[in-house]
């Protein structure tokens, strides 16, 4: 049965290893013979941890035989964005700099993921320590859209993306700093969640920016993402700002339906320039969800014009301070014949961080240099407030907020790559989101002409991922779009 | 022009947490290099730090006892600067919102006699909470010039206690460090030991014209680690300071480091090449809360501090306020003396014999005394064995030097020695007649009107009995016997 292991769910996969009609190492072999095979064209992984992964689906299987401590993941393979930390194993984030490190300690949802008795087994490809929105600011190698390969798979969690489309893993985990998993789900046509702030730890995560970053699933189906993040969710002594509250049965939200549920429409995001397909395929959607009895209201975020603006002056400028860290000193790259330590910092610095990367730090130091502070970053705070504000404020007649995730379908290679304004604009309707702390998810919802994935972005209230997956899980079951597959 | 100085400090205190401020290694000191050390501390990527309460608790204890306000809502910020003994390439620390503001100390300013001249109010600012850094070891002595860095310090609990600039002159700076240093021991916080460096002092000093309200331009004498070098680094700054001023030169703002050798301040950087530390709040912690309940339980369980103990030393036991002074600069002391002095009834003596016998014996109370083999119980029992006229005091010196060395108790060293204090008349009289019958010579001289000559023979009893005489009873009987 091989290959057709590599398009399950994880409800499938699970019932199969539960049944013993498949082992945990024949589910392992057949995506990794899979990656083997496809993914020289994808380009989703930086690294494949074949034998530690033979070990931990041996070890997924005495469970299954035991029968006892079996979840949901147990025997699951799940691929691993590469900025989160996995002892033994190379943990980049896709940055030269951190070329020569190994993680020597795992990250609490690697933990949480093992004890679950998931496999792990490897670590994909992103934006350079996530700072991007194609996956072209990797510095090991470029990511491809499985539906058209001369498209970007999207960013930062490009690998994540593309690799639960290419059937190399029923499940992986991203990052979503300013939409980093819901827009790349968005390209690559599979569910993407970004939880609340908080929900899920981030010990172990290699920051960008800390007050933004939250980790979350890429699944093919909305029930599969609501199942991995219930075992990434919960409180973690490790994280003071993961917080302390119970973690839902996700999952069981997918069947209630969205009859009743009022869906906030906010004028600000369906704007001018936005790819006529995109617009489209989203209302679309919204006329399905309002058929199975769902209420569409307008509503008004009217701090929106200012997201972009406000997200790259308190992501840069905490990102200017955690990559601090990397001054050639440890972890890998370090200048050759340094004169002294000031030359180390500058080469070694100079040398191992990419172009992208390089702009943000000097962006971030600038807004936080003195006599500069009170001009940007206190009035981004100011800001930040504002936008979440408006939030609240829609929230207040409204259970969930549905909008495009991206103005446009995946674009081409290089297309916006020289132009970091238009780069940054791809993700307008994402961004807010994580400057208010709000959960989103991304679904698929139809096809441009050109055969590339569209995404309708649902958000909701601080900790209400459940009503994400209520959502999400009403529109999948009315359509077919999750269940197309590339053909690679 | 006459020139006032204005000084104010800033004072780094290391906590005496068993663990660092924000992981659970071990903050001890001397330990193997890099032994004590974590992905956190050690800044691996992806690590976030997770505050020690036992770390604000011990700030809070500090700002009580000197009278700050306590912060409910306190902030960790982050100060950027690029040092290869800093993990993470920034600090945390506290800003814009520490954990207590205002407070103040009065410190004993002593005279030229060593004496307390006046007491001296200084104002605190702020007490924050950061981590410290980690050790940089240059070693030139290789074929290859090379670095070591040493990260054991790194992240471990540092309070940085800053004073307005209230203070005039070296001695009431370094009045005020000592106040502070016994009230950092008192609250049991810090252990106060200023050569490893769990105590050192960044001095600001500028000059003003004296009558003038507005502050002159100041230098920073960075890490000072004694309380002699700290008064000879600002006496040298002030010194210097004033030799600029006075020729009509400017004072350049700038951070200077004192040399303990030529007893110098020099330059380490001025304020152009000054680092731009790009605080912002630290966003891996939430703002740090503390309820009043919290905060009303550490003050229940403040101890007692240096000043009302001394006050108290003076109303219960009758001390002079210079021995009370003494006796209450350490916690250890203090209740060794008081210890003592219930055991034996007399506060004064117990006073006198700590004073002088036992402060003798040690040069470091605080790490010797809890250690001597003589403890209040044996000592309070050598002073009863003279209030119950069993020794004299001048054999109790002798028995006390042997306590100091055998640990033996006082009672069975005069029994073994057989040092009993002899008082019998009859046996003292048999040794007086003979001493008079021996010194002939003497006994016309004291008949003559020589009156020293008394001396020489309370010393030939004393000589005779091997010092063992009751001295009262021995000058009694002379004085019945030569007439």
């Amino acid at each position: 049965m091989g290959a057709d292991l590599c398009h399950l769910s994880i409800g499938e996969l699970g019932a199969l290893l539960r049944e013993k009609k498949v082992s945990a190492s024949e589910v392992l072999e057949a995506h990794l013979k899979r990656v083997e095979t496809l993914d020289p064209k994808v380009g989703a992984f930086l690294h494949v941890n074949a034998e530690q992964a033979m070990a931990q689906a041996r070890h997924a299987q005495e469970l299954l035989d035991g029968g006892r401590g079996v979840t949901a993941l147990t025997g699951i393979p799940v691929g691993i964005k590469d900025v989160i930390v996995m002892d033994g194993t190379p943990s980049t984030a896709a940055s030269r700099i951190l070329s020569a490190f190994k993680g020597t300690y795992d990250a609490t949802v690697v933990r949480k993921l093992h004890a679950a008795g998931a496999v792990c087994f490897g670590k994909l490809n992103m934006d350079e320590f996530a700072m991007g929105s194609s996956t072209e600011n990797s510095s090991v190698k470029k990511t491809l859209n499985p539906w058209d390969l001369d498209c970007v798979p999207g960013g930062s969690s490009g690998g994540s993306a593309a690799a639960v489309a290419a059937g190399f893993c029923p499940v992986s985990i991203g990052s979503d700093t300013g939409g980093s998993i819901r827009q790349p789900a968005a390209f690559c046509g599979v569910v993407g969640l970004k939880p609340t702030y908080g929900r899920v730890s981030r010990f172990g995560v290699i920051a960008f920016a800390s007050s933004l970053d939250q980790l979350g699933p890429f699944a093919r189906t909305v029930a599969d993402a609501a199942h991995l993040l219930e075992f990434m969710s919960g409180f973690d002594d490790l994280d003071s700002t993961s917080v302390d509250r119970p973690v839902p049965n996700y999952a069981a939200a997918a069947d209630r339906g969205v009859k009743g549920l009022r869906l906030g429409v906010p004028k600000e995001y369906f704007i001018d320039g936005m790819d006529a397909e995109v617009e489209a395929a989203v209302r679309g959607a919204l006329a399905e969800l309002e058929k199975q009895g769902a209420k569409l209201v307008e509503v008004s975020l009217p701090h929106t014009k200012y997201a972009v603006a406000t997200y790259y002056i308190v992501a840069t400028a905490e990102a200017s301070s955690n990559l601090a860290r990397y001054d050639g000193v440890r972890f890998g790259h370090r200048a050759k014949d340094p004169k002294d330590i000031f030359d180390l910092y500058v080469r070694s610095r100079g040398e191992g961080f990419g172009p992208e990367v390089k702009r943000r730090i000097m962006l971030g130091t600038f807004c936080l240099s003195s006599g500069y502070y009170d001009a940007y970053y206190r009035k981004a705070q100011q800001l930040r407030w504002l936008i979440r504000q408006d939030f609240l404020e829609a929230f207040k007649t409204c259970d969930a907020i549905v909008s495009p995730v991206t103005p446009t379908a995946a674009f081409r290679f290089g297309e916006k790559a020289a132009d970091p304004i238009q780069m940054y604009l791809s993700d307008i309707f994402t961004i807010s989101c994580n400057l208010a702390g709000l959960p989103g998810v991304s679904v698929p919802c139809g096809f441009t002409s050109k055969s590339l994935p569209v995404g309708l972005q649902v958000l909701a209230r601080h900790f209400a991922e459940e009503t994400l997956v209520q959502v999400g899980g009403a529109y999948e079951r009315a359509t077919d779009w999750h269940k197309r597959r590339p053909a690679l | 022009m006459e020139y006032e100085a204005v000084i104010g400090l800033e004072v780094h205190a290391q906590m005496l947490t068993k663990t660092k401020l924000f992981c659970s290694c071990s903050a001890s000191f001397g330990d193997d290099p890099n032994a004590n050390t974590c992905p956190i501390c050690l800044g691996f990527p992806g690590v976030l730090p997770k505050l020690n309460r036992q770390a604000v608790e011990y700030a809070i204890r500090t700002g009580l006892a000197l009278g700050c306000r306590i912060n409910g809502k306190s902030v960790f910020s982050r100060k950027n600067y690029f040092y290869p003994d800093l993990p993470k390439g920034y600090q945390i620390s506290q800003y814009d919102l520490p954990l207590c503001s205002g407070g103040n100390l009065k410190a004993r300013v002593l005279g030229d006699d060593g004496r307390v001249a006046y007491e001296k109010e200084v104002r605190i600012t702020r007490i924050h909470m950061e981590e410290d850094a980690g050790k940089s070891l240059h070693e030139a002595s290789r074929d290859i010039r090379s670095s070591l860095i040493d990260l054991n310090r790194a992240c471990t609990p540092l309070m940085e206690i800053v004073s307005e600039p209230d203070i005039r002159s070296a001695r009431e700076a370094s009045a005020y460090l000592k106040e502070l240093r016994q009230v950092l021991l008192y609250l049991g916080v810090c252990d106060g030991n200023m050569e490893e460096g769990s105590l050192r002092c960044d001095a600001n000093v500028s000059l003003r014209p004296k009558g003038s309200e507005k502050l002159g331009t100041r230098t920073e004498t960075k890490n000072v680690n004694s309380f002699r070098f700290l008064e000879r680094a600002i006496e040298y700054e002030i010194r210097r300071q004033e030799m600029i001023l006075s020729t009509g030169g400017t004072i350049v703002q700038e951070t200077r480091l004192f040399d303990a050798n030529t007893g110098e301040t020099r330059s380490m950087r001025s304020k152009e090449e000054a680092h731009d530390y790009r605080y912002f709040p630290e966003p891996d912690l939430l703002p740090l809360v503390v309820s009043e309940a919290q905060i009303s339980d550490i003050s229940a369980r403040l101890p007692e501090l240096p000043e009302a103990k001394r006050q108290r030393f003076i109303s219960d036991y009758s001390l002079s306020d210079y021995d009370a002074g003494i006796l209450s600069s350490d916690k250890v002391l203090a209740s060794f003396f008081e210890k003592t002095a219930k055991l034996c009834g007399d506060a004064k003596v117990a006073a006198n014999w700590i004073q002088t016998e036992v402060l003798c014996e040690v040069k470091d109370v605080e790490t010797e005394l809890p250690k001597a083999k003589v403890t209040p119980e044996t000592l309070a029992a050598l002073i009863t064995l003279i209030q119950k006229g069993t020794i004299s005091g001048k054999i109790a010196k002798d028995v006390f030097g042997d306590m100091w060395t055998s640990g033996k108790e006082p009672e069975e060293i005069v029994k073994s020695k057989g040092l009993v204090q002899v008082s019998d008349e009859g046996e003292l009289a048999k040794v007086i007649d003979n001493v008079i019958a021996a010194n002939a010579k003497q006994v016309e001289q004291y008949k003559g009107g020589k009156q020293s000559v008394f001396g020489f023979f309370v010393g030939a009893v004393m000589k005779a009995t091997q010092g063992k005489a009751n001295p009262a009873v021995v000058n009694r009987l002379l004085k019945e016997k030569l007439g």
